[in-house]
């Protein structure tokens, strides 16, 4: 059954005439064109499709329009703020916290949301957090690195 | 406020111009410029010497391609067919090119893995870019700046002689106001040469940017999301695909209902033969009529599953292959004091990329265009133009951005029904397998079974081997040991073609067949160490003669600080070395091992490879670390569960993957031995891990694992 559904994307507000239970990561990659946030699994397994919900990291592939009415999404997309890097985007970089690049969108997400969480995480909970995050080029390290990296930079600006 | 990505942004260049050109049109089509074309023939000889790959040939060998063009900007435009997933040629690449033109990275533009642009290649695989295409590559670099200082002579007024180039410009030596830009050379110009055989390359003590630590320099497109995948992909019109799949390989359909699929809201539904597919203009549309497609299959009963693959694989007799006999096996076989008569076993394993099996195809009466995650664009084109009923050339296939292959995206069956469906339907149409979709039609590196038979004198020295692996392949099977008595033969087909009695598909899978071999030796190794009551390192340097081996082993011990003491409580250290794609690798595994649960957790892993030339470190050492994160899975882990054509892995909730906290410290050595010629990078690091793991959990607990992976369950068999 289709409704009205709005929602907010990267800052700009949507309001969608389609049915509530379809996934989000559809939605994003389909009808916004917004092709950043990747399929993986679709099941919640992987991480590849994680997104900012009012903050909060959520998994797009499991998550209905429904649950993301009158909210914020934030994407891979909308990280950079006026054209410069977040400091995780710049840290992957520098760091090589990247291969393939296929993971990379849900990786940062879910950091980012950590570092919302916890500005200056320890190794531990960087782990701990970062465990359902799935990268088959085995990049692991260097994510490690560059999210502590970020840590301090966004520490530093405070 | 949909944003409308430009699809060409990896490979943006002006030049649009199709294959079907030969070299007069293709000028004709084109600006100035200097131009340096590559005869077909010579990219078939460097990346299939030995003529094994003569089905994928080029139909036309004796044509040209431009390789590389320099504007009248001075922006340089390299042609290459090989696809960037995550192994950094589009940066190393470039290096090679800048260092023999002198031209800054960032003036270089590579322009990839498009049949419609870029010369005829093989595919991306074998480690093979840098080895194989990288010297031509330079070739061409140096031709073109040969072509520039003849060109800055006369512009100038001085000897070539006298003439240096620097940073994009011809410069009289020693007297800086008199220069010229590339691009001013290449004004007005349509100047083309082909890559002849004899060219001077730099000398590696002259090289500035080979050897020099870059950045990916596709990083920033990829931590912005802007990086494009085949399934980012959009087109006019373009509907996304679902496909009916049997529940198992080998089924057969006997029904078929799809009238409740039809009567849905924007549902086409497309049946031809056996491609039955719902179209709808949303990827969940198009899943949600699937979900209503009815259809019965009838599977073939069958008892074969992953624990008795084994006896059938040794069952299957199939034909061996001698790859190399010394001495007389009797008599090292007499001259042992402890003989070991070994079985090593080791399951079927997943590709998994994260990145699933993806095209978009738009095709028309003339010809198509299909945009496909895969590591042969090449194959991939000839494949698709088979399905079409069209002309190789015809059919452009476009690999953007791959979101990773390690061998299993070669073959690439999406492209095919994509191009099927779009012909069919009339519209362009986009295929993304769905993660259970990619575990089952995944090509799974082969189970195998390794049979070694070795002997030791009282003085540790190896006096017998021999070697017999089957259905793993040849890679890594090869004897590096100073043995005087030795036999290796390898038995049925390996991954190559497929065979034997695997129930699905199998292929190649990140270095084929060498982490197989490479586990079963290094554990045999070690296995007779132990029996002459030899410190492991100490039993490898007394039995290699070979230099490079020498070099990385005693490398990777001084960086781990291997003593003769091992660690005490059930923390142990284990060592593998190999060699693969002419890389040789040691490798240091630290683990903690858990005798109530089996666990075992890998601590530290310190590696040292020569890999001879290194274009660059930077990027060497993340293929190194991926390689042994990557490797920790088929060690431990990884395993594909089936019964008959049943594939039990369907996502990654029973698959497991590596993940964060199973990661060790990890430690890469370069060890430079004055190799002149680069080896592979993107595998030999992950042909040891499994060898070091399975030793340094010996080392640690006394349990001797004969089978991979290591899983907990067996860690306590063989405790028990
Ligand atoms: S695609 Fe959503 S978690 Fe894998
Ligand atoms: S970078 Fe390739 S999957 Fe993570």
């Amino acid at each position: 059954m289709k409704r009205l559904l709005r929602f907010t994307v990267n800052g700009h507000s949507h309001a969608l005439d389609t049915s509530a239970d379809r996934p989000l990561l559809a939605v994003l990659r389909t009808d916004l064109g917004m092709t950043g946030t990747k399929y993986g699994c679709g099941q919640g397994l992987c991480g590849s499709c994680t997104v900012l919900v009012d903050g909060k990291a959520r998994r797009s592939c499991s998550l209905t329009l429904a649950t993301v009415e009158g909210k914020d999404v934030t994407t891979i997309e909308g990280l950079a703020a006026g054209g410069v890097l977040h400091p995780l985007q710049r840290a992957f970089a520098q760091e090589g916290g990247l291969q393939c690049g296929f993971c990379t969108p849900g990786m940062i997400m879910n950091a980012a949301a950590l570092l919302l969480d916890k500005p200056s995480p320890s190794h531990d909970e960087i782990i701990q957090r970062m465990e359902g995050n799935l990268c088959r080029c085995g990049t692991h390290v260097r994510i490690v690195r560059a999210i502590e990296k970020a840590a301090t930079a966004v520490e530093g600006t405070r | 406020m949909s944003h409308e990505p430009d699809y060409l942004a990896l490979t943006f260049s002006d030049i649009e111009v199709l294959p079907m050109l030969d070299r007069r049109e293709f000028l004709k089509k084109v600006g100035s410029g200097i131009f340096v074309f590559v005869a077909l023939g010579d990219l078939v000889l460097a990346q299939d010497p030995d003529g094994r790959r003569q089905q994928f040939r080029p139909q036309a060998p004796d044509d040209f391609n431009a390789f590389l063009r320099i504007a009248e900007d001075g922006g340089v435009t390299c042609f290459l067919g090989k696809t960037e997933m995550g192994q950094g040629v589009y940066t190393s690449m470039a290096q090679l090119l800048a260092e023999e033109l002198d031209v800054q990275l960032d003036a270089i533009e590579m322009v990839m893995s498009d049949t419609g642009r870029c010369p005829w290649d093989l595919g991306t695989f074998g480690s093979m870019s840098i080895r194989y295409v990288g010297p031509t590559l330079r070739k061409a670099g140096a031709e073109a700046r040969a072509v520039l200082l003849e060109l800055g002579a006369k512009e100038l007024g001085a000897d070539a002689s006298k003439l240096e180039t620097v940073d994009g410009e011809v410069r009289v030596r020693d007297q800086p106001s008199r220069k010229v830009s590339y691009g001013a050379l290449a004004k007005g110009e349509q100047i083309q040469r082909v890559v002849a055989g004899e060219v001077t390359l730099k000398e590696a003590r002259d090289h500035k940017v080979i050897g020099r630590s870059e950045i990916a320099r596709d990083a920033v497109a990829k931590v912005t999301g802007q990086a494009i995948y085949a399934g980012d992909i959009r087109r006019p019109g373009m509907l996304y695909a679902r496909i009916l799949r049997p529940p198992a390989h080998g089924a057969r359909r006997t029904s078929l209902d799809t009238r409740a699929a039809a009567e849905m809201d924007g549902v086409r539904v497309i049946e031809d033969g056996d491609l039955v597919a719902v179209l709808h203009a949303t990827p969940d549309g198009a899943a949600a009529a699937l979900g209503r497609v009815r259809a019965d299959f009838e599977v073939p009963e069958s008892d074969l599953d992953d624990q008795n693959i084994f006896e059938a694989l040794l069952a299957d007799n199939a034909r061996g292959r001698g790859l190399a006999k010394a001495g007389d096996l009797k008599v090292g076989e007499e001259a042992a004091a402890h003989f070991f008569d070994s079985t090593f076993l080791d399951g079927y394993v997943a590709h998994a990329p994260m990145e699933t099996h993806t095209a978009v195809a738009e095709v028309g009466a003339e010809s198509a265009t299909i945009w496909a995650s895969t590591q042969t664009p090449f194959m991939v084109r000839d494949a698709v133009a088979r399905v079409l009923k069209m002309e190789a050339p015809k059919v452009r296939i476009i690999a953007p951005f791959v979101g990773g292959g390690f061998g299993g995206k070669g073959r690439s069956p999406q492209a095919d029904e994509a191009a099927r469906l779009a012909q069919l339907a009339g519209v362009p149409v986009h295929v993304e397998w769905t993660r259970e979709e990619e575990f089952f039609y995944d090509t799974f590196r082969p189970a195998a079974v390794v049979k070694l038979r070795s002997g030791v004198d009282a003085r540790g020295r190896m006096t017998a081997w021999e070697f017999d692996v089957y259905h793993a392949g040849t890679r890594g099977a090869g004897q590096f040991y100073d043995v005087p008595h030795h036999a290796t033969t390898s038995y049925g087909s390996g991954w190559r073609g497929g065979g034997g009695p695997h129930p699905f598909g199998v292929g190649a899978w990140r270095a084929p067949a060498n982490n197989t071999n490479t586990f079963a030796r290094e554990s045999q190794i070690e296995m007779m160490a132990a029996a002459v009551k030899t410190d492991p390192l100490e039993f490898r340097l007394r039995n290699l003669k070979d230099k490079r081996m020498i070099a990385v082993l005693t490398a990777a011990a001084e960086r781990y600080g291997w003593t003769a003491q091992s660690p005490a409580g059930s923390r142990g250290r284990g060592i593998a070395c190999g060699i693969d794609a002419g890389t040789y690798v040691a490798m240091i595994a630290e683990v903690d091992v858990d005798k109530n649960s089996g666990q075992v957790q890998v601590r530290r892993v310190v590696c040292a490879q020569d890999m001879g030339l290194v274009v660059n470190p930077r990027g060497a050492r993340m293929q190194a670390e991926g390689c042994i994160t990557m490797g920790l899975g088929y060690a431990l882990s990884e395993d594909v569960r089936f019964n008959g054509g049943r594939i039990h892995e369907r996502n990654f909730d029973t698959y497991i993957l590596p993940r964060f906290s199973s990661v060790p410290e990890i430690e890469i050595d370069l060890v430079d031995t004055g190799v002149p010629e680069a080896n592979g990078g993107g595998e030999p690091a992950i042909v040891t891990v499994g060898g070091a793991i399975g030793n340094a959990i010996y080392d640690a607990v006394g349990a001797r694992l004969m089978q991979m992976p290591m899983t907990p369950a067996r860690v306590l068999d063989a405790l028990a």
